[in-house]
């Protein structure tokens, strides 16, 4: 239902994101898109609820040309792709009662007849585990997890097709994450929802995603099936990431990158942008961009993906 | 080496810290874990000193090598936090003077505790390659910095001046896991090479069961359980520690897959 084609956003000098290819298929259905700063995962997010101009590139939802879309069309867009940011308090007024920020909602993209908004408002607060007399509090009379579940209700109230949703749960408690991530595994299969999820986490996308997408410095670096990708990763990258994430049953592993200055987004390595830090990097890798190719059953780009593999396998 | 008793801080009249005991020796890191409000960093503010400069009214016992800090001074106080407990924050860049290139810093703390003029320079040198980086970044400004080289010149500082007690609130929160990874390498280090006595304040469990031997669950301002890590971590008691360990999400290893 989502297709990224070749999306390229520069912002001056810098290209934040180069030549990103995804899809989201009908939901239910989630892909995850995790990288580090400076990856250009948020701004992929962006682009796709035109939040930020792409130079080039292609994006559909239902088969309809975002970027192409008329004026008037672009409110339609909005309404089938909404996004749910990290802080919810920058999307909610901290003057407006809750219900009100809903039923603003509601009224903008004409979802149902005046008549009904009152009723619309308890259901959606209801389906993110709130109740009908929150719609009284003002923002500052929630919790986090709680503005974070109203930041929810309020993208749901546009019944959109395809929720863009950037780090979540990333300024929550850790009980309270739980909490949300169950939320969004619960809406999913009731409402069929698609979504991209945005996140650092590995677990996380793990837990709520079918597909992932790895970034590194503006580009996918590999891709395919999240059980696969997160459990055993090829792309050097992708492996340093998962060897780099802290778990509770074991003691940190040592990094398999080697030391290296965090990369320029506006001055990027020639050839693969991740030989600098790589241990495997050989003299194509210096020069030769790799692009996507299928290994091990997903898309990596590595010129060595191969041994890469091998060793994992072990 | 610390030993914490009966300690209490307090804002008017709301109490926001009531923890019995906390002990902490020579190469041994101790986790204090909580989410927000449980009263983890004003813990640490308040052995490090700082709370009372926070507007918060602290008692009970703190005890540096059988010196009890609590009611010390000012200057007394300054003293004891330049050379013997050294404090890292969240956010490095916060304890870097943006407007002094980062070997100044590093000169005035060192000739303020007494060093001479070359000696100071020998010592910077010295703590910058301890924590990975090279002497060269002394010559830059903060903002010249990526957040993973400011925290590790945060913690050349500490060792620079010789601190017995690290005191790390939340130092790889705000960092890029893989940057995490070798700040957390850079610690352990320390510890073995400089015995360097560690108190690290987090919120992430599985950090904290990466680097800590001991650990303390914090509750609304109490420690609701506390022991070795290989216990607590692995073996719960109290249910809202099972309760925080079950609610961090978890990757499939491949060893459950691979069998």
């Amino acid at each position: 239902m989502l297709e990224v084609r070749d999306l390229v956003v520069r912002y001056g000098p810098v290209v934040a994101v180069d030549g990103v290819t995804l899809s989201v298929p009908a939901g239910p259905a989630g892909l995850g898109l995790v990288g580090e700063s400076g990856s250009g995962k948020t701004t992929i997010g962006r682009a796709i609820v035109r939040l930020t101009e792409p130079a080039s590139g292609e994006v559909t939802v239902d088969g309809l040309n975002a970027f192409n879309a008329k004026r008037g069309d672009l409110k339609a867009d909005r309404k089938s792709v909404q996004i749910v940011f990290q802080d919810p308090d920058s999307t909610l007024d901290p003057r407006m009662r809750v219900g009100p920020a809903i039923t603003e909602a509601l009224r903008a993209h004409a979802v149902v007849e005046r008549s009904a908004w009152p009723a619309r408002v308890t259901e959606l607060l209801t389906a993110v585990g709130l109740q009908a007399e929150h719609a009284d509090r003002l923002p500052h009379q929630l919790s986090g997890g709680q503005r974070q579940r109203v930041a929810i209700a309020r993208a749901l109230a546009v019944e959109p097709r395809l929720l863009v949703l950037d780090e979540p749960t990333s300024a929550l408690d850790v009980t309270v994450q739980a909490r949300v991530l169950e939320l969004i595994a619960g809406l999913r299969e009731e409402r069929s929802l698609a979504y991209l999820l945005i996140s650092h986490n590995l677990a996380v996308v793990e837990q709520l995603c079918e597909q992932v997408a790895v970034l590194y410095l503006g580009q996918v670096v590999e891709q395919g099936e999240a059980a696969r990708v997160l459990t055993w990763p090829v792309h050097p990258y992708t492996r340093a990431l998962r060897t780099a994430v802290p778990e509770l049953s074991e003691t940190l592993p040592a990094p398999a990158t080697k030391r290296a200055e965090p990369p320029n987004p506006a001055d990027p390595p020639p050839g693969c942008r991740f030989h600098p830090r790589c241990p495997l990097a050989v003299d194509r890798c210096r020069s030769e961009r790799p692009l996507p190719r299928e290994v091990g059953g997903r898309l990596v780009a590595c010129h060595r993906a191969e041994d890469s593999l091998a060793e994992t396998r072990g | 080496m610390l030993e914490v008793r009966d300690l209490g801080v307090w804002f008017g009249d709301r109490q926001v810290v009531a923890v019995d005991a906390l002990d902490l020796d020579k190469s041994q890191t101790l986790g204090i874990v909580g989410e927000t409000g449980s009263g983890k960093s004003m813990t640490a503010y308040a052995i490090a000193g700082l709370a009372p400069g926070m507007g918060a009214r602290v008692e009970g016992s703190v005890k540096l090598d059988g010196q009890e800090l609590i009611g010390l001074s000012d200057g007394a106080l300054r003293d004891i936090r330049g050379r013997r407990i050294a404090m890292i924050f969240q956010a490095p860049i916060s304890s870097l003077n943006p407007v002094f290139r980062v070997g100044d810093v590093f000169l005035r703390a060192l000739r303020l505790h007494g060093a001479s003029k070359a000696d100071a320079r020998e010592r910077a040198a010295e703590a910058m390659r301890s924590v990975a980086l090279s002497p060269d970044l002394l010559h830059r400004y903060p903002h010249q910095l990526s957040g993973g080289q400011a925290q590790r010149v945060a913690i050349a500082m500490a060792v620079a001046l010789r601190a017995d007690v690290l005191i790390a609130d939340e130092p790889t929160s705000a960092l890029d896991v893989t940057v995490q990874a070798e700040i957390l390498d850079v610690l352990e280090k320390l510890r073995a090479e400089e015995s360097l006595a560690m108190l690290f304040i987090s919120h992430d469990l599985a950090v904290v069961s990466g680097i800590c031997d001991t650990v303390a669950i914090m509750y609304d301002g109490e420690v609701v359980e506390r022991g070795p890590v290989s216990e607590t971590l692995h073996h719960p008691s109290h249910p809202y520690t099972r309760e925080l360990l079950a609610a961090v999400p978890k990757l499939t290893t491949p060893e459950a897959t691979d069998a």
